[in-house]
């Protein structure tokens, strides 16, 4: 493991911002953090970069031990990069200046060399000169890479990265950063809270809850094998809708009969069923009908709020070019092979 | 910041608050349309090489000592915990109460041959100490050093204070320890900050004459008033002004040249500061006896002094001083009011202000301060009384003369000021209904209040000590303490003089000391 | 409101206010001679005939320039100032008013006053020896002159050419020997030197008590405040060129300003300052001589005995100031 964390616990005025958290990344993985606001990402990042100390657990490095009982290595002997939330790229210095600001050990040629290629990389090798007030966010967002990259850091961690850009620049640099690492082979630990971001970048998601890791996994297992109703509900659009086992592994619900998922736990007794959008299709010639409460238009589709015959409401994506209004009753039917259950919360 | 001023409202602001210093300025380079040959040619072979290059020594010495002091002491305060810390945070900024012409007086009568210390040494059967001449340019410059550098350590401990918690972590993880986020972060970012205070100690320096005429030292202004006064040719002594106004501009020619396109973009004030080392055992003690050395020389040792002599001279005290005392603080008070509003009106116009050349008549509207005293009294008087008796008896020739002296010292915390107000703040306040005055009102005028407390307290005690101007404007009548003090030491009588420099210093601790509380709170 | 503000706002107020405008009763003065020198005199003249006496004070220089730039709208009826060479100056300038007093030419001698009537000294300032009896016989001493000879070297303490009262000896001097001379005993006296050139003579005086050097050049009043509160300061007085010349002096005096509104009532005050009890104190408050010789001096200022004067006429030192400064400036006399 290249990065490990273990057990690690900090807190703040009693009260405890990281929790136990344990995960890993294997050498050239990209994690991501995930979870709401102040559940600790941030927190999580800064110890990791020797910034703040842990209370309990460890972390570690390609094997070296960074932070732990009695062992706190500065920040600035770490070999960690970090990116800001707000870039905080040096004022006084430009472009070049700032991304050269970690070489002070090449010498001098050497040190233009590797800067003015990060920033080519970075598609801004016409902005050398360009002053921290003189760039746009996206172009600060990709000057604060280059910078946190220069000196070759066994570990690049970044904070929000894409916060305060729009989305068709989000969804750009996104991919770019995502080739950048992979190219270079570096490791990465991302905190984000735009979960298309994590899905499309990560190779591992983390998702945090109250400083307690929720669960860790790929993008795919968070979405449709979340471990909790929290990951459920957090990552992706969730509903649910009562259900019995009868013990042979087959769910009754009030849309039909569903198979449990081989992963998830064998249920016994009354259960909630977690369905994804993706799992509820538009079927004219179905006889389950459901009527529509709200509706979103997403370009290609739209996200129907429906309303089961019983009162209960799940969330449906359908086709776009199937434009009905609100207050209709349309035919739907369940469009998949294994569902995950979780204990009925009453 | 998003201009309130339109721009050719802006420019006629701009030169109206130009004029009092243009009147000096121009008086100077006027005064070259008749060259004094016959003295010039005197002055290029006995005088000036000298005298340049005393002057040029002394401001360098001086800016060099201050600059050390104002941010050593000030990065010892800002980022280090030690005993007497809080305590000395401010004290250090007490030398600011204490005119240096006074200082300069105290240290010749202590230290010189005939003064108590050698004297001491000398009956105690201790060596000669005749080698350590303290009138000379060595002991002005450390005088100088010693009042001025409050000036660069106020200025570094706002920039050290507010110094980004972010940017120590940026650098952190780009491999540098605190030091090395202090040499090439911090330190380049105070860069304009640092710059600002040099810039009012080379100045004061520069326009001084009361600590190298009592050291005997030949500077630039010392030979402005020789000419003058001994030489009778005020034109040839404007004429030298006007060389010492040359080489200012040029100075702050290169200065803006240097600065280039940097721009210091405004980071929003942090949750956090900057981490504090304590420090401990050694380094601690070393921390505490620094500050308080330089603070015993600057201000402890000749307020004791000068009180020694005060008690000997109580019986001066009469009803007339509290009128002194009162007078001084009157001028003072108005005279700061006066200035720091003039720069806020300077500051906006300079904002709103289109054309270079309108900024550089803004820029030029503060270098009255580097001309001394009395030649700029007397640029400012001598056009003023064309216009006839009217302004005889009033103040206002004087507060004019202020005016031009002293709008650089309230413009530097004004334009810091104003430059914290994002310009995003008054956009949001016009869409929610605040025209122009009320944008000033609810939204400009608190965020400035830090800045503006510092440029009046500034001012205030600036004017507290000033002499040169004092003397030639006033009405009939009309004494401060400031003038006290000269009219006892004009005529030798310094121990008398000791009384009203007491005074003076007194009266301008509590501003001192609220100057330094208001630094705590600037955001 | 912050208190100190209130404060501002009143005074300035009240000054304001209570500046009114000149009415044609008092006299104004422009003053180098200090208030402390010159106010109870002044408040004295107001007891005796109830006019007010307005002043106010700065540099000679800075008074010049100050009537010069006010021109007509002057309100000032005197200059009054330590030295002669800033009274010949304000006459070159056409600032003072020729008077044809009978009083004031026969109560101040000749060379104590300006030919022309344009000023007139008011008391005399002898600038001459001061040494050390512990360490130099009286005896030894004889002139300025001789101040520059080779066994004075190290000994020699002076006050900064930048005062007055040296460029006016150093002018006297060139009126005397010419200038080639001058400049010669100019620069034997920089030889000297003991120490650096001192900023007042009452440093200087210190210096010799205190043993850094053992003879200077000083003017006899600052002496004598210092024997006011030391009575035993071991330093005493030697009458320079007696018998070649007579010891230097110098005037503090005054002229009626050629604008003022109140010529005669500035030249009657004149006249009082020159006479009888006016001339007493005005001397004797500051240790100086009362220019009118009929005057009694005070009794310490008697104990330093007659002298001869130099009788050169004092205009001559303000002719003379810019040539003695350039002098100066030439030998290394600081």
């Amino acid at each position: 493991m290249w990065l490990e964390v273990k057990a690690a616990t900090r807190r703040f005025e009693g009260r405890a911002a990281l929790d136990g958290l344990h995960f890993g990344l294997a050498e050239g993985e990209i994690g991501c953090l995930l979870g709401p606001s102040g559940c600790g990402k941030t927190t999580t990042l800064r110890c990791i970069a020797g910034l703040e100390t842990l209370d309990q657990g460890h972390i570690l490095c390609r094997g070296e031990l960074l932070s732990g009982p009695g062992v706190h290595r500065p920040a600035h002997q770490r070999g960690i990069g970090l990116v800001f939330q707000d870039h905080a790229l040096f004022p006084h210095l430009n472009a070049l200046g700032n991304v050269e600001f970690g070489l002070s050990q090449l010498p001098a040629t050497e040190r233009r060399r590797r800067a003015t290629d990060l920033l080519e990389r970075v598609g801004l090798a016409d902005r050398l000169d360009a002053f921290p007030g003189q760039l746009s966010g996206g172009q600060q967002q990709r000057v604060a890479l280059a910078r946190a990259l220069a000196p070759g850091p066994s570990l690049l961690l970044m904070d929000e990265p894409f916060a305060n850009l729009d989305v068709a620049l989000r969804e750009r640099l996104v991919g770019e950063l995502g080739e950048l690492l992979r190219r270079s082979g570096t490791t990465a630990l991302v905190v984000t809270h735009e979960q298309q971001d994590a899905f499309t970048l990560a190779d591992r998601i983390g998702l945090i809850q109250e400083g307690r890791l929720a669960q860790w996994g790929t993008p795919y297992d968070l979405y449709h094998r979340p471990t909790s109703r929290f990951a459920a509900e957090f990552v992706g659009r969730a509903s649910f809708i009562p259900a019995c086992c009868d013990g042979s592994g087959v769910l009754q619900s009030e849309l039909g009969p569903l198979r449990e998922d081989p992963h998830s736990t064998h249920c016994s007794g009354p259960v909630d069923v977690l369905l994804r959008p993706d799992d509820v299709v538009h079927d004219d010639d179905s006889p389950l009908k459901a009527r529509i409460v709200e509706r979103s238009f997403r370009g290609a589709e739209f996200l129907y709020t429906l309303e089961l015959a019983s009162g209960r409401r799940v969330l449906s994506v359908v086709p776009s070019h199937h434009d009905h209004r609100v207050g209709e009753a349309i035919g739907i039917r369940l469009d998949t092979d294994h569902v995950i259950t979780f204990p009925t919360t009453g | 910041m998003s201009a309130l001023t339109r721009a050719p409202a802006a420019t006629l602001v701009l030169a109206v608050l130009a004029l009092p210093a243009l009147l000096p300025i121009a008086a100077t380079l006027l005064a070259w349309s008749s060259p004094e040959t016959g003295i010039w040619a005197h002055q290029l072979q006995y005088v000036l090489p000298r005298v340049a290059l005393n002057t040029l020594l002394l401001v360098f010495w001086v800016g060099l000592g201050s600059l050390l002091l104002g941010v050593g002491l000030g990065w010892l305060v800002a980022f280090h915990e030690f005993p007497g810390r809080r305590v000395l945070s401010w004290a250090l900024l007490l030398p600011l109460a204490v005119p240096g012409y006074v200082l300069a007086v105290v240290a010749a009568g202590t230290l010189d041959y005939a003064g108590p210390v050698q004297s001491w040494f000398r009956s105690a059967g201790g060596p000669d100490l005749r080698w350590l001449q303290v009138r000379s340019l060595g002991g002005a410059a450390v005088i100088l050093t010693l009042t001025l550098y409050p000036y660069v350590y106020m200025l570094a401990r706002v920039a050290f204070d507010n110094a980004s918690r972010t940017m120590l972590e940026v650098a952190m993880t780009l491999g540098e320890d605190q030091r090395g986020h202090f040499r090439r972060v911090m330190l380049p970012m105070a860069r304009p900050a640092l710059a600002a205070g040099l810039a009012l100690v080379c100045m004061e320096t520069l326009a001084d004459f009361g600590v190298v005429a009592a050291f005997n030292v030949d500077t630039l202004t010392t030979a402005i008033y020789r000419t003058w006064y001994g030489l009778f040719s005020l034109q040839a002594a404007l004429q030298l002004a006007g060389l010492l106004v040359l080489g200012v501009l040029a100075a702050a020619w290169l200065e803006r040249r240097s600065r280039g396109r940097e721009t210091y973009a405004v980071t929003r004030p942090e949750r956090e500061r900057m981490p504090r080392r304590r420090l401990k055992g050694f380094s601690a003690v070393a921390a505490v006896v620094v500050a308080s050395v330089v603070l015993a020389l600057a201000f402890l040792l000749p307020v004791w002094q000068l009180s020694a002599w005060a008690w000997q001279h109580t019986a001066d005290l009469d009803s007339r001083y509290l009128d002194f005392a009162l007078r001084s603080l009157g001028v003072a008070g108005s005279g700061a009011l006066l200035v720091v509003a003039a720069a806020l009106l300077h500051g906006y116009a300079l904002a709103g202000a289109g054309h270079a050349w309108a900024r550089g008549l803004g820029r030029l509207a503060t270098l009255g301060y580097a001309l001394p005293g009395a030649v700029l009294a007397v640029g400012v008087f001598a056009p003023l009384n064309t216009l006839g008796g009217l302004l005889q008896g009033t103040l206002v020739v004087m507060f004019i003369a202020y005016l031009a002296r002293f709008l650089a010292v309230a413009a530097g915390p004004v334009e810091g000021g104003l430059a914290r107000i994002h310009g995003g703040l008054d956009e949001a306040a016009a869409t929610l209904g605040a025209g122009v005055a009320a944008r000033l009102r609810r939204v400009h005028l608190p965020l400035l209040r830090s800045s503006l407390l510092v440029a009046a307290i500034l001012v205030f005690v600036d004017l507290m000590k000033e002499l040169p101007i004092t003397l030639m404007t006033r009405p009939f009548g009309f004494e401060t303490l400031a003038v006290r003090i000269f009219e006892m030491a004009a005529e030798g009588e310094w121990t008398r003089a000791a009384l009203p420099a007491v005074m003076i210093v007194l009266v301008g601790l509590l501003p001192v000391y609220l100057l330094s509380r208001r630094l705590d709170h600037v955001a | 409101m912050n208190p100190a503000r209130a404060l501002a706002r009143v005074a300035l107020l009240l000054t304001l206010v209570a500046a009114p405008a000149l009415s044609a009763d008092p006299l104004v003065v422009y003053s180098a001679r200090n208030e402390q020198l010159i106010k109870p005199l002044f408040d004295r003249y107001t007891r005796e005939t109830g006019i007010e006496v307005r002043f106010t004070t700065a540099d000679a220089a800075v008074l010049i320039e100050r009537i010069a730039a006010e021109g007509n709208n002057s309100p000032a009826d005197i200059l009054m100032t330590v030295d002669a060479g800033e009274l010949w100056r304000a006459t070159e300038r056409g600032l003072l008013r020729p008077l044809k007093s009978s009083v004031l030419t026969s109560n101040i001698p000749a060379h104590l006053r300006d030919p022309e009537g344009r000023w007139f000294g008011l008391s005399m300032r002898a600038r001459t020896l001061a040494y050390d009896p512990r360490k130099v016989d009286g005896a030894s001493l004889s002139t300025y002159e001789a101040l520059a000879e080779p066994r004075w070297k190290g000994k020699l303490c002076l006050r900064t050419s930048k005062k007055v009262y040296n460029q006016s000896l150093v002018a006297m001097l060139i009126a005397q020997h010419g200038e080639a001379r001058t400049e010669q005993i100019v620069r034997g006296w920089v030889a000297n030197l003991a120490a650096p050139v001192f900023a007042n003579d009452t440093q200087l005086l210190e210096a010799i008590a205190a043993g850094q050097c053992q003879v200077g050049v000083v003017n006899t009043y600052y002496l004598g405040r210092i024997l006011k509160d030391r009575p035993e300061f071991p330093v005493k007085l030697h009458w320079a060129n007696q018998g070649s010349g007579g010891a230097h002096v110098n005037v503090s005096g005054a002229g009626v300003v050629a604008t003022s509104r109140q010529a005669a009532a500035a030249e009657r005050f004149l006249e009082w300052l020159s006479a009888g009890e006016a001339q007493r104190f005005f001397a004797a408050v500051n240790a100086e001589y009362p220019a009118n010789a009929q005057v009694g001096v005070d009794p310490l200022v008697a104990g330093w005995g007659q002298f001869e004067s130099s009788q050169i006429n004092l205009g001559e030192a303000g002719k003379l100031q810019p040539q003695a400064v350039r002098l100066m400036d030439r030998a290394g006399y600081r």
